[in-house]
């Protein structure tokens, strides 16, 4: 199923002007509030199977022996897979042929590398029985310790960091620097392991016809998924087809392909059937991604001014034994404040976990509560308002590499959230406020950024007879609001109204859209969307102008404007003509164009190109029993181009509330001996309630790009999360004087 | 899929029988029964559905106490008028306990059985050795995540801390729990886990929750149940304390006191200790917190979950002292 709406379910869309820019509703509101959505795991052909994954106990060792005869012996079992009948694959899933190919636990062998990796699968008539038989193989196993923890292994410095950015840079002389300071901060950073958690699990419902694919799973990267499933199973990538119309959150998990939604495909594949296969919540805790905890120490030097004359920062964190990936939290230091020295380095531990991965805003989200943390206390021991201290050291160019901004209206962000927020009449000491009830008040802030991301898109439009058009990208839908946003581009990028525009999305024989990720999906698949509208208008002006019978005739391509199904002539609008009388006159049934959305290579090389903001905290902290409540959030935001302001305060708000799970909530609590994770549960690992988050305001702050694309668009989806978990523990040690250093900050950091 | 036999009972006696025979459990609101089966703790042969049962959920209050059915919903007694009158703490303690979805499911006999959140007790599919669910096994929490166990009440076979919020608040004001003719009160209900932490509550095969009774004071009337946790909703308690308070009538004087802690215990825990040291003394905040610090004498911690020996105390006091200025 691609996205499409029925007709009596077309939301009534009132709007005036342009499709962009308008705060439309959600097109799959209804479709959500009706419970009618279809989910991957919502799907059952006929004959489908159940699979369970039956995962391991252990940390790291071998699995010796597995009771397989008594979990076929139950009754429903049909099947068990393990690494004895496995079916073959193409591709080793160890091998990675670029660094994007992660290492996928396919019953390749015996051998543990984490908790929770898959060690068979049990396929069965119903759920419960491969549930039950997945329990019946009560797996012996050769342990081996556990490495756990940021010490638990030798330390290296890993060859890239992120997306393979190197791990140590430097720009002028960071000792130096800290020699001729006047003030000097140093400061250490714990932050934990978190696991994405969406709603929805990881599913797959997948059908074999021959050697042609047919899978249900939710998935943030179209394209990639089909390229590396065609690869493992050797076949061409045009014969896997996936839907994926609604994701119920991905936040970075869903980016790759897992492992265990492979398995459901072996599984399908084994026993000749379709398959349904979907990870238990605490299956979620291993193989499908996780943020890495992070140690981080910033050292900072400032002059008499509080201008910064040097920033270190260097970041500890982790990754699996098998495979690489690398919380890049120090280079949060590279675009925010200005310093004639800035060195960042990192390294790291590998660890008997499963390999870490983009978790919303990866690196951004770590270093940023980090650094907004060491500028705090920076400020402090300047004597200066934070503030202050920040526009004291705005960068006009981005500090690492001297590149201008193409746009940055930080400056405004501070302005207009700070005024909202009342931020002016803030002592400057700490412990200086109570409320009537008595609860220290503290304020803090913290800088928010995200780079301004673009990947490679590909969108198809047509204009049809009648006048109506028709655009296609396989874009992703993660319940942020694409599925609007993109019918937005695409009405506005044909002329046409948006219920004139059938919009289809979310498979992935669609042309490719990219990833939905790095925050760049909407300017990537959006610039595509444009450009195929643009690409059809053309051609329809040609034929317009071209032709001595239209009233536009000799206008010139550049002489028309597309608007509400027509073309007029710019200089004369009372000379127009209708999409359908162009097509009629023309003989065609209908047209087709195609664009592309891609980053500009020369605009690359110029301009630092960033997403900025502003968010300030108010925490109220009970002086006794240290319970920490956060009372008020204000952000405010520039991230170029507003598609659709609802969407896109709902990003910010979403990003703001995870901020605020960041600081005092989130945390995977591991049992050292074992290396299990103890609160792989919703009610155990913890993000925020609603009782939580009493009042969130982000405020859109006007900024036009004319750098970063076309459309003028940068990304929202994950700058929310940096400078709110800042400002909140900034917040906390202006309510108490204590400085929290380990994360999140909880009631026995506060008992003092 | 492993089969279990359903059967919803017509009666209290047949509820009775039928629970009484090996691998029968009774089933109330499932919140955690069918939570513990997923999990493998609770294995059922037979599940004996009570829900149907007439004349268990209601809630009579008069001047002699409260008379509270076994299978009142948690989120009914919260809201009960009179329980809000006459037991501000017990209503509190409810209201304070899991999400809203969860208190119009849940059963106040359920409530008060409900088992430990230790998460090794949870895990049996990873974790083999718990004296709880197997009695010689082992512990596998002492030396292993304990930041949510117990710091009273504990023994060297299990420090598992006893999550429920509601029985925290019955414990302080005498309540008994009703099993058809025989009565215990609280306190006595709930076992020390001692060698033999597997056997958690004084109830024997075949008996059943009828009702909880919770006598009227005046110390019930005036008093408040005060939780305390990281997170402000859906959480269960990293100290928390039902505290009932009575005055002479000079307005100064501690008549009749309640303390009783919760998230911290083994077991509901009364902390008589605290009561003594103030009941006859002027209420007035140095004293009640010198003698808050009684609730934790004889505490034990395993790392992690020192906080709670420190936070206690200023859970109780604190509770004490805000029932002391509410007029
Ligand atoms: C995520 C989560 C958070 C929670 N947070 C809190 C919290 O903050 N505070 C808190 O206090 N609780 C909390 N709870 C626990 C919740 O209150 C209990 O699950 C609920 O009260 C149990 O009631 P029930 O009717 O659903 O019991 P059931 O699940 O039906 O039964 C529980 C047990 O009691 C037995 N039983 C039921 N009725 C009787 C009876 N009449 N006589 C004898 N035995 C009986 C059953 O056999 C079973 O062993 C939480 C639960 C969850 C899942
Ligand atoms: S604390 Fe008690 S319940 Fe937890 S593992 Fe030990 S014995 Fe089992």
């Amino acid at each position: 199923m691609t996205l499409e709406l029925g007709p009596n379910q077309q939301p009534a869309h009132t709007r005036h002007g342009s499709s962009i820019g308008q705060p439309l509703t959600r097109r799959d509101g209804f479709l959500k509030v009706t419970g009618t959505a279809r989910f991957a795991a919502d799907n059952h052909p006929p004959g489908m199977l159940y699979a369970a994954l039956a995962v391991s106990s252990i940390a790291r060792g071998r699995v010796v022996s597995l009771d397989v005869e008594a979990a076929k012996a139950h009754s429903g079992v049909v099947e068990v897979m393990t690494p004895l009948n496995r079916p073959a694959l193409a591709a080793d899933p160890d091998a990675k042929d670029h660094p994007f190919m992660f290492r996928l636990d396919l019953l390749q062998n015996d051998r543990v590398r984490y908790p929770n990796q898959s060690i068979a699968v049990v396929i069965a008539q119903t759920l419960e029985a491969a549930t039950e038989g997945a329990a019946l193989l009560s797996p012996r196993y050769e342990v081996l310790p556990a490495r756990v923890g940021l010490d638990g292994a030798e330390g290296f410095v890993p060859r890239g960091v992120g997306v393979g950015g190197p791990a140590v840079q430097q720009k002028g002389d960071v000792e130096a620097g800290l020699e001729s300071a006047r003030t000097r901060i140093e400061a250490t950073y714990e932050t934990p392991a978190q696991y994405h958690n969406a709603m929805e699990p990881h599913a797959i419902v997948a059908a074999w016809d021959g050697d042609r694919l047919s899978i249900d799973t939710p998935s943030q990267g179209l394209a990639m998924a089909q390229g590396r499933i065609a690869g493992l199973f050797g076949i061409a990538p045009q014969n896997v087809h996936i839907r994926s119309p609604f994701l119920g959150g991905g936040f970075g998990s869903k980016g790759m392909i897992s492992g265990p939604q492979v398995l459901g495909i072996l599984a399908a594949k084994l026993v000749g059937r379709p398959v349904k296969l979907v990870l238990r919540r605490e299956q979620m805790f291993g193989p499908v991604g996780h943020r890495a905890p992070t140690r981080q120490t910033l050292r900072m030097g400032m002059d008499g001014e509080g201008r910064l004359t040097a920033i270190s920062h260097h970041a500890r964190t982790t990754s699996s034994t098998f495979d690489d990936f690398f919380e890049p939290a120090a280079d949060a230091s590279h675009t925010l404040y200005a310093s004639p020295a800035i060195a960042t380095s990192h390294d790291a531990v590998r660890l008997d976990t499963g390999t870490p991965l983009f978790m919303r805003a990866p690196g951004e989200a770590t270093g940023s509560i980090a650094l907004e943390s060491a500028i705090d206390e920076a400020a402090h021991a300047c004597g200066m308002d934070p503030l202050e201290f920040r526009l004291r050291n705005y960068a006009e160019v981005e500090p690492m590499t001297g590149k201008p901004f193409s746009s940055k209206a930080l400056r405004e962000c501070y302005e207009q959230a700070a005024e909202r927020f009342g931020w002016a009449s803030r002592p400057l000491q700490p412990r200086r406020m109570r409320d009537a009830d008595g609860f220290l008040t503290g304020w803090g802030m913290g800088t928010a950024t995200f780079p301004a991301i673009m990947f490679q898109a590909e969108a198809r439009a047509v204009l049809r007879a009648d006048g109506s058009g028709l655009m296609e990208t396989g874009a992703q839908d993660m319940g942020q609001g694409a599925w609007t946003a993109f019918a937005q581009i695409a009405a506005d990028g044909l002329g046409l109204d948006i219920d004139q525009v059938d919009f289809r999305a979310g498979s992935s024989d669609l042309p490719n859209a990219g990833i939905a990720g790095g925050s760049g999906h909407t300017a990537t698949a959006g610039m595509a969307i444009h450009n195929a509208g643009a690409a059809v208008i053309a051609r329809l002006a040609d034929l317009a102008t071209g032709n001595e019978a239209s009233p536009l005739f000799g206008a010139g391509n550049e002489g028309v404007l597309a608007r509400g199904g027509r073309l007029y002539r710019r200089d004369d609008e009372s000379r127009s003509e209708s999409y359908a009388d162009i097509l009629a006159r023309a003989g065609l049934a209908e047209i087709e164009g195609r664009g592309k959305g891609a980053p500009d290579p020369a605009s690359q090389e110029t301009y630092a190109k960033h997403a900025h903001g502003a968010v300030f905290a108010e925490v109220k902290v009970d002086p006794d029993l240290g319970q920490i409540r956060v009372t008020r959030l204000v952000g405010a935001f520039a991230a170029g181009r507003v598609i659709n302001p609802r969407l896109v305060r709902s990003q910010y708000y979403g990003g703001m509330i995870w901020g605020v799970s960041f600081a005092l909530h989130e945390e995977a609590v591991t049992d050292r001996r074992s290396g299990r994770i103890q609160n792989a549960n919703l009610a155990d690992y913890h993000v925020p309630v609603n009782a939580d988050v009493p009042s969130v305001e982000a405020l859109l702050v006007h900024e036009d790009d004319p750098h970063v694309n076309a459309l003028g668009i940068k990304g929202v989806g994950e700058i929310g999360i940096t400078g709110t978990a800042g400002a909140v523990t900034n917040a906390v040690w202006h309510a108490t004087g204590v400085r929290p250093r380990r994360f999140p900050i909880r009631i026995e950091d506060m008992l003092g | 899929m492993r089969d279990f036999a359903y059967l919803r009972a017509t009666s209290t006696e047949a509820a009775r029988q039928a629970a009484a025979l090996p691998g029968a459990m009774l089933l109330a609101g499932g919140t955690t029964l069918i939570d513990l089966a997923k999990c493998g703790v609770a294995e059922p042969e037979t599940l004996v559905d009570i829900t149907h049962l007439e004349g268990l959920d209601g809630i009579a209050v008069d001047e002699r106490g409260a008379m509270i059915g076994a299978l009142a919903r948690m989120g009914h007694v919260a809201d009960h008028a009179d329980i809000k009158g006459r037991f501000p703490a017990v209503s509190e303690a409810v209201w304070q306990a899991a999400s809203a979805q969860i208190r119009n499911m849940a059963t106040i006999g359920g409530n008060l059985m409900q088992r430990t959140r230790c998460p090794y007790f949870r895990d049996p599919s990873n974790f083999s050795a718990c004296n709880k669910r197997q009695p010689g096994s082992g512990c596998s929490a002492i030396g292993g995540v304990t930041r949510g166990h117990a710091v009273l009440g504990t023994s060297e076979a299990c420090i598992a801390m006893y999550p429920g919020d509601l029985a925290t608040a019955l414990v302080a004001f005498d309540a008994t729990v009703h099993l058809g003719e025989r009565q215990l009160l609280v306190d006595d209900f709930f076992l020390l886990p001692g060698a033999t932490p597997d056997k958690e509550h004084a109830i024997e095969p075949g008996e059943m929750i009828t009702a909880v009774e919770i006598p009227a004071s005046a110390a019930a009337r005036r008093s408040t149940y005060l939780k305390v946790r990281d997170r402000q909703s859906y959480e269960f308690a990293a100290a928390s304390a039902a505290v009932g308070l009575e005055l002479e009538p000079d307005g100064r004087t501690i008549r009749d006191l309640r303390v009783a802690l919760g998230g911290v215990a083994t077991k509901p825990w009364r902390a008589r200790a605290v009561e003594d040291a103030l009941k006859g003394k002027v209420l007035e905040p140095d004293a009640v917190r010198a003698a808050s610090l009684l609730a934790v004498e004889g505490a034990v911690d395993h790392g992690a979950n020192h906080y709670k020996i420190e936070l206690a105390p200023r859970v109780v006091a604190r509770a004490i002292l805000t029932l002391g200025e509410a007029a």
